[in-house]
């Protein structure tokens, strides 16, 4: 166990991994794991919103994730770097996704 | 009415998983860890937080400089061979035959620029447009027309938007040739019956039974020409100057010719993101332009 320690800290190291890399992709793998698990108890039915496609849950999730990313990149360039704002935005931005795609 | 869905082939797909997992979701992984860092070599990394991205977004400095540079570079070159490729490749199929020996002569002959490797490609244009040696360029500046594509801008463009057409318009013409012999002959001969013209005939039933193999052309020609690499790195290598430094090769510039991984994750990650982004629009409107009628029901 102590030898699998010593690898895995070594690996770690060599592929330079942060902290907030892996705060990040484990927000993204527990949204995914939760709407999978939220698909499985309700099943996933698409409906008709403002965008007049067809949206699931799911394409809803990815228009929010895709959707933050340029919110936080546009509030990067545009007023400064510090992002608390900009995910605020991102939730309101969710929300209305959520209820109105 | 509902089916229930039996979602255990899902574990069908696992083994596929486990191999993206490697070969893309890790390596992406890696590209957003590099992002928020930077390096001197030696395999030594510090944090830097949301620095490169801040640069990268800020025109006014050098890095943000050069990637909206090769942005709009990038924008502007699929936009022209767009605007090319689509009517031509129309053009061609149109005039395609539609029976007889020569179909298969003519698919032949339009298939072969694609069967052709894109290195290849950039190399036989280098060589035909070469000022000293090339047919193109020696004819042309025997004929008194300055034509220099490894000095001059304007020429660099013309040999890399015209080394596109050669290579790409055959696509275009194919997909739109079987959107055309998919329509059945009572259609031509309703419109002869009408005295329909030419130009009636064509927007009337050839270009709305076309809509949704062109939505695929341009589809598929938009994202080759805005990852374009190798010929135009064959070809003039990004030069003169950066005239014609389209995104990946100043990507590939800033991460294997620099070393600056951290600049050239954060460019890689924008990058992706816009690609991301206009493939789910393109996406979205190619599979839902046949459904335009309101579904009942469905929207309450």
């Amino acid at each position: 166990m102590d030898d699998f320690n010593a690898r895995l800290s070594e690996n770690l190291a060599w592929m330079a991994w942060t902290w907030q890399t892996g705060l990040f992709f484990a927000c993204i793998a527990s949204l995914l794991i939760v709407f999978t698990l939220l698909a499985l108890w309700r099943p996933e039915r698409a409906r008709v919103g403002i965008l007049r496609i067809p949206t699931t849950r799911g394409d809803r999730l990815f228009i929010t994730l895709l959707g933050s990313a340029f919110i936080n990149l546009a509030w990067l360039g545009l007023v400064g770097p510090n992002l608390g704002w900009a995910l605020a935005l991102s939730l309101v931005y969710a929300l209305a996704v959520f209820r109105l795609v | 009415m509902d089916k229930p869905v039996n979602n255990r082939a899902w574990w069908l797909v696992a083994p596929v998983f486990a191999i993206v997992a490697f070969s893309a979701i890790i390596p992406i992984m890696t590209v957003v860890n590099y992002s928020v860092q930077d390096t001197f070599g030696n395999n030594q990394f510090f944090w830097n937080g949301l620095g490169w991205f801040q640069e990268l977004l800020d025109p006014s400095t050098e890095l943000g400089g050069r990637f909206f540079d090769a942005l709009w570079r990038n924008l502007l070159f699929s936009g022209i061979i767009l605007a090319i490729q689509v009517p031509l490749g129309i053009l061609v199929a149109l005039s395609m035959p539609r029976d007889g020996w020569r179909v298969a002569a003519t698919l032949v002959l339009m298939a072969l620029p694609l069967l052709i490797p894109w290195n290849v490609v950039g190399t036989i244009w280098q060589v035909f447009a070469r000022a000293d040696i090339g047919l193109l360029g020696y004819g042309l500046n025997a004929l008194g027309i300055p034509y220099n594509y490894t000095g001059d801008t304007l020429s660099a463009w013309i040999t890399i938007v015209v080394m596109d057409v050669w290579h790409w318009t055959s696509l275009v013409a194919l997909l739109c040739y079987a959107g055309l012999k998919s329509i059945p002959d009572a259609y031509y001969q309703a419109a002869r019956i009408d005295g329909a013209s030419r130009w009636a005939v064509f927007t009337t039933i050839q270009l709305p039974k076309m809509k949704r193999v062109l939505l695929i052309a341009v589809l598929l020609r938009f994202m080759d020409s805005f990852m374009i690499y190798t010929e135009p790195f064959v070809l003039t290598g990004g030069g003169p100057g950066n005239a014609t430094t389209f995104l990946s090769i100043d990507l590939v510039k800033l991460a294997l010719g620099q070393f600056d991984l951290g600049k050239a994750a954060a460019m890689s990650l924008v990058y992706n993101l816009i690609v991301l982004a206009l493939c789910w629009v393109f996406y979205t409107v190619m599979t839902h332009s046949g459904s335009e009628r309101p579904e009942q029901g469905s929207a309450a």
